[in-house]
């Protein structure tokens, strides 16, 4: 109850300077939108539907790329991990190569897909491989030696040992990992679908821009805001959760 | 959780325990239709369950040196036989238990189990960790259920079986319980419970009750000796403490301190039960413990000279 609380207080004060900023005019409403023309925005956006569609769309790239990215990145940092030669090589190279911006691949992810949805997806999955790889390798090291033991000595081998023991092991420590690979993928659509006539909430957002209807580029940027702390809030918090109630970690505040 | 144990000793006085004649009988007729294998097997009697030739290993320290950690190991254990390994900190009992295992090579030598050599992890033999390596993600059923899972076996059968070796453990009633819910002493149990239910011949445990207060280390140590009697496994035990190695040993082997070498066996011929206070005990303790000790002294002087030798950690890298 007291935590509701600090968030009301602190949302309605947010809420409530801006509302005392637009109301000064000390900018143009064009230049500096009101909370009152970004709700109207918002209203707008969901009740002609072009919102819910974008969303859809959005979600739905964001998913794909999110899941190729998972997939991939666990085999490369499984293989990373456990390989002496692709860690000294590709190691170094994987951490570097994250502090390319992912839309650095766009030119080229251009002339290989063409203007397509596979080239939004491409962008996504450079953006989110690397953080899932990079949290594997780690996980995987992390990882107590004692449960490839355990689960080698009760039988299991190959792809079983990796499904049943070497990755719920490893889970505490690449959960964090999967959180950062799903944030860097949700940018990096969002910064694709900006460059490209493509439906998704980016589009919506420059096609605000090409208005010079700030209201609605705010909306957007709110809705794309709250899908973030939504996914991040419902999907990543429970499964940490979870996993804390199982292994009876201490809940990381 | 305390209490739980407390029930356990009501129910079980010593005087209850089977004599050793129950061996290879018992809980599974008793329990119906979920005996599996019987635990005489077809083997001649002149083939050793476990036979070690001629053991070594060596590690490569990280200064490059070789250093030697079992030399020319030597031991046959009968099936349905309770030997215990005892031997200062540092002499490579606890690596020797990974070989048996199958989850470390020996640099030489030759492990033969059932008159056969051994080539990798197999669920004839288990080992019980020292740190038990129980699944935190999983629940006791399920920590109980996995070897039988990744050999494969029907859900029915394997929750039967689950059934079965929790109550044998008299861990029934925490089957949905996570690991860390547990006291220390009912984690040891459900590692017991893990290692029986996949049906291994050979039980190997690494210094099990080592962490646990002398009471609990009692309860287990009576429970083990019952399910050792009602399964008829053989059983390696490895332990630091001689008095815990007389009171459940049909055998004593004593390695040396580095490079582990075996010094001498020590045949108990005690009668069953017995207890780690029991006179007999004590004094067939003593005989080891000078041997012990003169090892013991050995590993401290050269601690002390050597100062910063890296130490043979069990189980550790090659």
């Amino acid at each position: 109850m007291k935590r509701a609380f600090r968030y009301v207080v602190f949302y309605g004060g947010l809420l409530g300077l801006w509302t005392l900023l637009a109301e000064l005019k000390i900018w143009p409403p064009y230049l500096f939108p009101t909370p009152w023309g970004v709700g109207e925005a918002l209203h707008n956006g969901f009740a002609d539907h072009s919102f819910w569609i974008a969303i859809a769309v959005s979600m739905q790239r964001v998913l794909i790329g999110y899941i190729i990215s998972v997939i991939l990145g666990m085999v490369l940092g499984l293989g990373v991990a456990s390989n002496k030669f692709l860690e000294e090589t590709m190691g170094g190279l994987l951490v570097s190569l994250q502090s390319l911006p992912s839309i650095c691949w766009w030119p080229l992810a251009l002339l290989w897909f063409g203007l397509s949805q596979n080239a939004i997806l491409f962008v996504v999955i450079m953006g989110s491989l690397l953080s899932v790889t990079l949290a594997m390798e780690d996980g995987r090291k992390q990882m107590p030696k004692i449960f490839g033991m355990a689960g080698r000595n009760l039988g299991a081998r190959g792809f079983k040992l990796f499904w049943h023991v070497l990755l719920p092991a490893s889970l505490p420590f690449i959960v964090s990992g999967l959180k950062q690979g799903w944030a860097f993928a949700w940018r990096s659509l969002i910064t694709a679908e900006m460059l490209y006539l493509s439906l998704g909430l980016g589009q919506v957002l420059m096609m605000g821009r090409d208005l010079n209807d700030m209201n609605a580029v705010v909306a957007v940027m709110v809705l794309i805001i709250a899908i973030g702390y939504v996914v991040d809030g419902l999907v990543f918090k429970s499964i940490q959760r979870h996993m804390q109630n199982k292994w009876g970690l201490t809940p990381a505040t | 959780m305390s209490t739980n144990t407390h029930n356990f000793a009501a129910q079980l006085p010593i005087s209850a325990r089977p004599p050793l004649s129950v061996r290879a009988t018992g809980v599974r007729e008793k329990f119906g239709p979920v005996s599996v294998t019987r635990p005489s097997r077809a083997v001649s009697p002149q083939v050793p369950k476990v036979g070690l030739s001629e053991i070594c290993l060596s590690y490569r320290t990280q200064s490059g040196e070789r250093l030697l950690a079992l030399d020319h190991i030597n031991l046959e254990v009968k099936a349905g036989e309770f030997l215990c390994i005892v031997g200062p900190s540092g002499c490579g009992k606890s690596t020797l238990l990974h070989l048996i295992a199958g989850l470390q090579p020996p640099t030489s030598g030759q492990i033969l189990v059932d008159g056969r050599p051994v080539q990798g992890p197999g669920t004839d033999r288990i080992l019980i960790f020292q740190e038990l390596g129980l699944f935190p993600w999983l629940t006791v059923g399920e920590n109980v259920e996995f070897g039988m899972k990744m050999k494969g076996v029907r859900k029915a059968e394997r929750e039967e079986q689950t059934r079965h070796y929790l109550r044998l453990v008299h861990l029934a009633q925490f089957k949905d319980s996570y690991t860390h819910q547990l006291s220390g002493g009912m984690r040891q149990r459900v590692a017991l419970a893990r290692a029986l239910a996949t049906e291994p011949d050979v039980l190997l445990m690494d210094e099990p009750f080592a962490a646990l207060d002398a009471q609990t280390r009692d309860l287990l140590h009576d429970e083990l000796e019952r399910i050792w009697a009602e399964t008829g496994r053989t059983i390696i035990f490895v332990t630091h403490n001689v008095r815990e190695a007389v009171r459940l040993a049909d055998r004593v082997a004593l390695l040396t301190f580095r490079p582990g070498r075996m010094k001498r066996e020590f045949p108990v011929d005690l009668p069953r039960p017995r207890l780690m206070e029991d006179v007999e005990v004590v004094r067939a303790a003593r005989d080891i413990l000078d041997d012990l000790r003169e090892e013991i002294n050995r590993s401290l002087a050269e601690e002390y000279q050597a100062g910063v030798k890296p130490r043979v950690e069990p189980g550790g890298e090659q």
